[in-house]
């Protein structure tokens, strides 16, 4: 594409039926403790 | 849904329901904004129609020719039809499945001392105490609290512990004997205990910090930043600093983890709104991962930050995310909690929707076995939900934290930063609104600007 840089490949929706395992870090257990922070958590499949 | 921003040069264009992300240039950013400022629900098919390359030459035809629009509408049109473009929110319909699963408990915050050596003047804990008296948890409490951990997992195996305060340092046996306890348990029972602890560091010494090494997956260092920030907002009780004591530690601990699996973590208050000054310090220490969060207070504290304050907050943010760039590019490159966003691989949709779940995945223990639905909450009565003993015996408070979802909050529908923060810190809400169902106004405006800053800094180093 001629105007666009796309910087991801993943979509949600691509998660939507192999997610929800739960074996995830909680959100607020890694350094915050006072906000909510999820989009920065890596998937525990993933890794 | 579509958000787009132009930051630092960059022209962003964020599809909110699919969390792709374009960077484009001028035409095609004039053009997807006029295509969303007319109708938010273009598919592949009405993008080809006709109407589209009607209204924008109508709308744009002043500054661009028909065949430069054409050309931007098909780039627009390819990426809608791979899903990464006006992308329809199709999560909503999940929701049910959400809220009917069965949720096991997977993370506890053990309280293992209601007590401190430290005053500071934001701590939401009030020097350790909660509301309530000082106390140490004994290994008793501490046990069944790992073993109700245990039975209420279900089959989740990583079960994460975090060693919590005041400062868990006052009652260091009794975190060895139950990381002992638990190293037991989760070969009994095909468990994975990832223990954490969050310190002040007074009492850090070498024989602790071997421990935590050997044990410990993360590690909190608590810190504000420069020296004055730092001392007048964290003092001994006597009044006197407490930054010349602690950093050298730190250092030497984040040295010894080869600077990886801790944070460095700080509070910045209105008293030190060029908190940047403070990160790039924890750079300049030789830290390599850390966070400086926004103070959680009371509107009437004297350091809260007040929504006047934004602007200046805002400028801090872009401050900082182009001096990461450049430290990055010169090799010289740090983390900053919350400009780390994971676009390729990360959280899943089931995971956007449930939010930090507290309550329901994630619960409090205080000294004395009374479970809470996160640390934050300890203290108020209305939330003891039960204690270890006899385990939760109050389910309809796990019943409304589960309830409490971004779509079930009015703020999160329009928000694009919905699917990143997945609703925000209920205890902000409560905080602010009296409710759970609700966002905290303020802390809202910083995430959002957050996840700009996080997405340009992707879009700079990509």
């Amino acid at each position: 594409m001629k105007h666009v840089k796309t910087l991801n490949t993943q979509t949600f929706s691509n998660t939507v039926k192999k997610g929800g395992c739960g074996e995830c870090q909680t959100s607020c257990q890694s350094a915050c403790k006072t906000s909510c922070t999820v989009g920065n958590q890596t998937c525990e499949q993933k890794k | 849904m579509i958000h787009q921003y132009k930051s630092n040069g960059y022209n962003i264009v964020l599809d909110v329901n699919s969390g792709a992300v374009h960077v484009v240039d001028e035409l095609c950013y004039d053009v997807i904004a006029c295509l969303s400022g007319q109708d938010g629900t273009h598919t592949p098919k009405t993008l080809k129609d006709g109407r589209a390359l009607a209204l924008l030459k109508e709308s744009l035809g002043d500054r661009y020719i028909e065949s430069e629009l054409a050309e931007a509408l098909e780039d627009v049109a390819e990426l809608a039809e791979a899903g990464q473009l006006f992308a329809p929110d199709c999560y909503e319909c999940l929701l049910d499945e959400v809220k009917k699963r069965k949720t096991v408990v997977k993370a506890l915050c053990l309280h293992i001392a209601h007590d401190c050596n430290l005053a500071c003047k934001y701590c939401f804990a009030e020097e350790g105490e909660y509301h309530g008296r000082r106390a140490l948890m004994s290994y008793e409490v501490g046990k069944k609290a790992l073993d109700f951990l245990i039975a209420n997992s279900g089959s989740r195996r990583n079960l994460e512990v975090d060693f919590f305060g005041g400062e868990p340092l006052l009652n260091w046996q009794v975190v060895k004997d139950l990381v002992a306890y638990g190293r037991e348990q989760e070969k009994a029972h095909d468990k994975h205990f990832r223990f954490t602890v969050t310190t002040n560091g007074v009492l850090l010494d070498d024989e602790i910090e071997a421990f935590v090494n050997r044990e410990m997956d993360n590690v909190v260092l608590s810190l504000d930043g420069r020296p004055e920030v730092n001392d007048r907002m964290r003092p001994f009780r006597n009044g006197s600093g407490s930054y010349s004591l602690i950093v050298p530690k730190f250092q030497k601990l984040a040295d010894s983890r080869n600077q990886e699996r801790y944070y460095v973590r700080g509070t910045f208050t209105r008293e030190n709104l060029d908190f940047s000054e403070d990160i790039l310090h924890f750079a300049d220490l030789g830290f390599k991962q850390m966070s400086i969060e926004p103070v959680v207070g009371d509107e009437s504290d004297p350091y809260a930050i007040r929504e006047s304050d934004l602007p200046v907050i805002m400028e801090e943010y872009d401050k900082l995310a182009k001096i990461m760039i450049e430290r990055e590019k010169s090799g010289n490159g740090f983390h900053f909690f919350h400009f780390m966003i994971d676009l390729e691989g990360g959280p899943c949709v089931a995971k956007r929707l449930s939010g930090c779940g507290s309550g329901t995945e994630y619960l409090a223990v205080t000294p004395w076995g009374d479970l809470y639905p996160c640390h934050q909450f300890v203290g108020q009565e209305k939330f003891l939900m039960g204690n270890v003993d006899d385990g939760i015996v109050k389910p309809e408070i796990a019943d409304d934290f589960r309830s409490c979802n971004v779509y079930t909050k009015e703020k999160c529908r329009s928000c694009f930063a919905k699917f990143y923060c997945s609703g925000g810190c209920m205890a902000n809400a409560y905080n602010f609104h009296g409710t759970i169902h609700d966002a905290y106004d303020i802390g809202c405006e910083m995430q959002r600007k957050r996840v700009e800053c996080a997405i340009m800094i992707k879009a700079a180093l990509s």
